[in-house]
């Protein structure tokens, strides 16, 4: 179902998930040589420096760069941690790539251990995903059968201990830092940075987090070679990248694309906006990126950079698409619903002033909107933002400002007409088809 | 408290952890508690504190902090349906609406038969799947319509 596609390529659904299977596909060939050869930590950096991986849970950063951080040479435990908490409304890769191909996962963790010396590893994964963590777990049982994790990996005199480690529904431990408190068994409350993981992280020692694609990503890397992955996107953007496509399109789910593909050919893959209606608006990068309205996203690649320079983020490839019939305050609402839900409370501007978003628009969307409320929405966005010890706020508050900005006319007219601009009648058409969709 | 079988899964759960650190089984063990007693009365949440050496008040922060614990308790079949924008945009409100008719019953409510309680999750990491419900927490039900929830109320009705 996908162009160019390395992680999700060759698999079959629930049929193609066991160790046997990815080996089939070439799984594990880059950790045996990498194990036989003696391959120097350094140069496994090197390769995936050369690849020009970003992160591909939301920030992009570039992973060489993260595993360089890693002090090789400090003694006793060191952590290497998979952020497998998706729950960035539009996200579902990972998801995927756990129940479909997790020791595409699993050999990527072993090869970061091996290049930054951790000798244990968590995959934290989404509570809401229960099953899929019983899965990654049996393919935990399988790696180990077969020698390829815990003591001596391979016969070598290298060792690493991998576990599963649930989360149980909490959107804010998809942060780097809360995810590490959920880990030792706390509330999830991201910490103050600095320190970095890379200094202080699991149980205050040296810890790297990447998130499932990324690690993923490795072993391809080693595979065909840095610079062979990096022609496949274009320059600072390297590789093929998973895309999650929901909402108004024909055909929902993951698509798997060089960086730097046009957007329109991602649509086209999906089907298409569905009962070729008309396209309203993207969310490009899951819920916390900047909303861009149709013109402007069919002029973008799909990549870092151009999305970046559209005004909006490539985050994590969570793609959500919304027709003509959407009604852009009600979609509003259900996201800063979502935010003020999900603030753990620990800084005030968040806890407050997600609630206080939420409440406002709430108002607009149910026709007691005032004058005066998209410029309440606006300063209470702008308080939030930056002063918060994680993103999360300023995860609240892209959706608002980027919303009013690109849709203010919708905004103004619910709050001066107390209805919504796209009439019922248009709003309910375009909600029937998806209840009625045979499956 | 717990049954033998409950409390050797906990084990199994505090040893993928390294020794002295066996709060990190918390979120499993009280999961394991859960799916044991239906939801978490406050003697088990003590219960799973003092079987992990930590303090009791550090396990109820963790019990109510994330959102598929139950503190209070529930039917038999909990679905909790996810009505964030990407279901919304595929119909997950209708099928809030269409539970909440068909069971007569609101956001955590029971029916009073006990037999079922409705929550309103967020978002499930499914959304390719939408709309998309959570049955007890651990079974994910996928492009739902109406015509499926017949069929998986008629199911769980006669478990």
């Amino acid at each position: 179902m996908s162009a160019h596609a390395l992680i999700l390529a060759g698999l079959d659904g629930d049929r193609t998930w066991r160790l046997q299977d990815y080996v089939a596909r070439g799984g594990y060939e880059a950790l045996r040589r990498v194990i036989a050869e003696k391959t120097p930590p350094e140069a496994v950096i090197a390769e995936l420096k050369n690849s020009g991986l970003r992160g591909r849970g939301g920030a992009g950063f570039p992973t060489g760069l993260k595993w360089s951080f890693m002090p090789r040479a400090f003694p006793g435990d060191k952590y290497l941690v998979c952020n497998s908490d998706e729950g960035e409304p539009g996200t579902f890769k990972d998801r995927d790539i756990l129940r479909y191909n997790p020791h595409a996962v699993i050999e990527g963790m072993i090869l970061g251990a091996w290049a930054m010396g951790c000798t244990r590893g968590y995959n934290y994964i989404h509570g809401e995903i229960f099953e899929v963590y019983q899965r990654f777990e049996e393919a935990l049982a399988e790696a180990r059968a077969a020698g390829l994790l815990g003591q001596n990996i391979l016969g070598s005199d290298f060792s690493f201990e991998l576990f599963a480690h649930h989360g149980y529904g909490a959107y804010v431990c998809g942060e780097e830092t809360a995810l590490l408190e959920s880990l030792e068994g706390k509330k999830g409350q991201p910490r103050f940075k600095p320190p970095f993981p890379a200094a202080y992280g699991l149980y205050g020692k040296p810890t790297t987090i990447n998130n499932t694609e990324t690690f993923a990503s490795a072993p391809f890397i080693l595979r065909l070679g840095g610079q062979a992955f990096l022609e496949l996107g274009k320059p600072n953007n390297g590789g093929s990248k998973i895309f999650s496509v929901s909402g108004h399109v024909s055909r929902p789910g993951n698509y798997e694309l060089r960086l730097g593909t046009p957007f329109a050919e991602l649509l086209e893959m999906a089907g298409g906006v569905r009962a070729g209606r008309k396209l309203k608006a993207v969310i490009p990068g899951g819920s916390s990126s900047p909303v861009l309205p149709a013109d402007l996203i069919m002029d973008c690649t799909l990549d870092f950079d151009a999305i970046s320079k559209a005004g909006s983020m490539l985050g994590s490839g969570a793609v959500i698409v919304m027709d003509e019939t959407t009604c852009m305050v009600n979609a509003l609402e259900r996201l800063s619903y979502f935010y003020h839900e999900e603030s753990c409370g620990q800084c005030t501007p968040c806890r407050e002033g997600t609630g206080w978003l939420y409440r406002v628009v709430h108002r607009i969307e149910h026709g007691l909107g005032q004058p005066g409320d998209l410029d309440l929405l606006r300063s209470v966005a702008g308080n939030i933002s930056g002063r918060t010890v994680c993103a999360l706020g300023d995860a609240a508050a892209g959706p608002v400002q980027s919303f009013i900005k690109h849709f203010g006319d919708e905004f103004a007219y619910h709050i001066e007409h107390k209805k919504c601009l796209v009439s019922p009648m248009v709003q309910e058409a375009g909600r029937q088809i998806h209840v009625s969709r045979p499956c | 408290m717990l049954s033998q079988e409950s409390l050797q899964q906990i084990d199994r759960e505090i040893a993928k952890y390294p020794p002295g650190r066996k709060q990190s089984a918390i979120m499993s063990a009280l999961r394991i508690a859960q799916v044991e007693k239906g939801w978490l009365p406050k003697e088990v949440i003590e219960f799973v504190a003092a079987y992990l050496g930590m303090p009791p008040m550090a396990a109820y922060e963790v019990a109510s902090f994330y959102n598929m614990y139950d503190l209070e308790p529930v039917g038999r079949h909990k679905i909790t349906v996810c009505t964030n924008l990407p279901c919304a945009l595929s119909g997950g409100v209708y099928v809030a609406d269409y539970l909440k008719q068909k069971l007569g019953i609101g956001f955590n409510e029971t029916t009073p038969d006990g037999k079922f309680t409705l929550k309103e999750g967020e978002c499930m990491g499914a959304c390719g799947d939408a709309p998309v419900l959570l049955h007890n927490n651990h079974r994910m039900c996928s492009f739902m319509t109406t015509e499926r929830i017949d069929q998986l109320l008629a199911e769980l009705e006669k478990q």
